[in-house]
């Protein structure tokens, strides 16, 4: 499936986001540390399936035809996602899982805040709603990088492997590309690179304070955004898509 | 002499505000095995909860659409938070959830018996949500005038989400039933697979039943599991035929002199065979548990740490 429109493959990108975010965190349902935590993961996994139904709806809208927002959850395969491989890692533990989720949350609110002064309407309106979710996510995510760095000597040394592991992946969420250029000369799409200091204020004070440190610089891996993706993302779609895929052309 | 003298007359007291429909509250005095009998009951349906998360959440990373994946997501949510509720209510009675859930990791404490099933298919999630939430709410809403405060009021909240999620899987079905014929197998086989372990929800029939005329007693159960299982299959097989599905008992026949449907001999020996461990997923659903409760000791720990630190940081500045 080949989108042309560029205000198009933007919406799709940010539901792509959504939703993969999304997935990996329903994977934690009945296998979180307590049972608080199942519903708190839940929680958080429907409001980004919830965030990613509202880009796909939209995406559909502007497409027309046939299109729904199920035609991008379930009929693409992975060179037609394009979200960040930050999304789509594997779950790992509970520390890999809190320490995406803390480095995604601090980017995902200071952009749901741009995103609200966007010049698309129904963009700023979805990202409205998103903000007040991602406010609360920040919240959540950062008490946690806190008692897991300044727990027990095992949890601060789950964090920070899991921060050295996902660190390289944290620099495709500033990348400007030539469809976001076009964008933002609109004032449609979020300049991602002007998060960058604000991100790594929010990401430096709360490690500190966590006793964590900030991993070396060690380059960077992306690739998300032009479908290039890790060979976990295939796997995922196999799962979620299996209805679709063995069962096509039906309601369900 | 005086001590039994002095129980003797507890118990006639409390037995007569049972009678009078009272309310019993945590602190108020009450007969041991009214407070072991209640643990049990509550610790049962709690622990049915959280297994319960286990044969739904297998499909939310698979739901066919976006919208059913979210309504999935949300179910299987309540569910979990019901088991907290419950939890509560159980601790209330002065045992710990740590407590509960190693008597649960023990097999001294049980689960619904109908988790140990498998949910092969997406129909399966729309047979769970009708027929085992609709049985949960038969019973529960005669929980509702249960003798024990705390856990008639955790129920009156959870049906009220119970009934979400039964309409919920019997849309599902009705979807299925409305759609191609490989779905309306899908749904008639969910169906006869689910039909019979929903009936043995209800437990052994009354005059079998261990635990039932104490219980009915102190109006912990209201009515008998042979009386809500009557109410359950009257209105399952109204729901099932108003949809074209086909309920799996030849025995299955309208009563005019009882004004109910009687149904044929449940399989017992299925019954105790899974209730004692050998369901197809007996053991899956156990490990399941202990796995995620032993991987997640580390974050417990973690948190126990951090707020030990929190709290001794005031001590150490006066």
């Amino acid at each position: 499936m080949k989108l042309h429109d560029p205000l198009t493959r933007y919406v799709v990108r940010l539901g792509d986001d959504a939703l993969i975010m999304g997935h990996r965190l329903s994977e934690w349902m009945s296998r979180a540390p307590f049972l608080e935590e199942d519903i708190a993961l839940s929680n958080v996994a429907l409001d980004f399936v919830g965030r990613a139904r509202l880009f796909y709806q939209y995406a559909a809208d502007l497409m027309g035809g046939e299109v729904t927002e199920n035609t991008f959850a379930y009929q693409r395969d992975v060179r037609d996602f394009t979200n960040l491989l930050l999304c789509e890692l594997p779950r790992g533990d509970f520390a890999f899982t809190l320490c995406r989720q803390f480095l995604y949350d601090a980017y995902s609110l200071p952009f749901t805040q741009a995103l609200c002064k966007s010049a698309d309407s129904q963009l700023a309106a979805i990202a409205a709603k998103a903000e007040k979710e991602s406010r609360y996510h920040l919240r959540r995510s950062r008490d946690w990088m806190l008692r897991l760095g300044d727990g027990t000597a095992e949890s601060h040394e789950r964090c920070q492997d899991a921060l050295d592991q996902l660190w390289i992946y944290t620099d495709e969420m500033f990348e400007c590309d030539a469809l976001l250029d076009g964008l933002i000369a609109a004032g449609i799409a979020v300049n991602t690179e002007g998060l960058r200091s604000e991100w790594l204020d929010t990401v430096t004070e709360t490690l500190h304070a966590a006793t964590l440190v900030i991993p070396e610089a060690q380059g960077n891996v992306t690739g998300g955004r032009e479908g290039i993706h890790t060979d976990d993302l295939g796997f995922l779609l196999a799962e979620m898509q299996f209805m679709q895929r063995a069962y096509p052309g039906l309601q369900w | 002499m005086k001590d039994r003298m002095s129980l003797v007359g507890n118990e006639q007291k409390f037995q007569s505000r049972v009678d009078a429909e009272e309310k019993v509250e945590p602190k108020d005095w009450m007969p041991e095995k009214y407070r072991q009998n209640l643990i049990r009951q509550i610790s049962q349906h709690a622990h049915s909860e959280v297994i319960g998360e286990q044969p739904e959440g297998n499909w939310i990373s698979r739901a066919p659409t976006l919208e059913r994946k979210a309504i999935l997501m949300a179910k299987v949510q309540d569910e979990a938070g019901h088991g907290l509720y419950l939890y509560a209510a159980a601790e209330t009675l002065g045992i710990t959830r740590d407590e509960l859930i190693d008597r649960l990791h023990t097999g001294a404490s049980k689960y619904a018996s109908i988790f140990n099933y498998p949910s092969l298919t997406w129909a399966d999630i729309g047979a769970i949500g009708w027929l085992v939430d609709s049985a949960a709410i038969v019973n529960q809403v005669s929980l509702q005038n249960t003798s024990y405060g705390p856990y008639a009021r955790a129920m009156v909240k959870i049906c009220k989400e119970e009934s979400f999620h039964q309409r919920q899987g019997y849309n599902i079905m009705m979807t299925l039933m409305q759609g191609a014929e490989l779905q309306r197998e899908m749904a008639q086989d969910a169906l006869n697979r689910w039909w019979w372990p929903s009936l043995m929800m209800f437990g052994p029939h009354d005059a079998e039943s261990a635990h039932s005329a104490q219980s009915m007693k102190w109006k912990i159960k209201r009515r008998s599991n042979d009386e809500l299982r009557q109410q359950f299959v009257d209105q399952a097989v109204q729901q099932a035929q108003a949809i074209g599905l086909a309920v799996p008992d030849p025995d299955l026949v309208w009563n005019e002199q009882r004004e109910h449907y009687d149904f044929g001999a449940i399989d017992w020996e299925e019954f105790q065979r899974v209730v004692s461990g050998n369901g197809p997923c007996n053991r899956q659903r156990l490990a399941h548990h202990v796995s995620a409760h032993k991987e997640g000791a580390w974050v417990r720990e973690a948190m126990a740490a951090y707020e030990a630190k929190r709290r001794a940081v005031p001590a150490e500045v006066a």
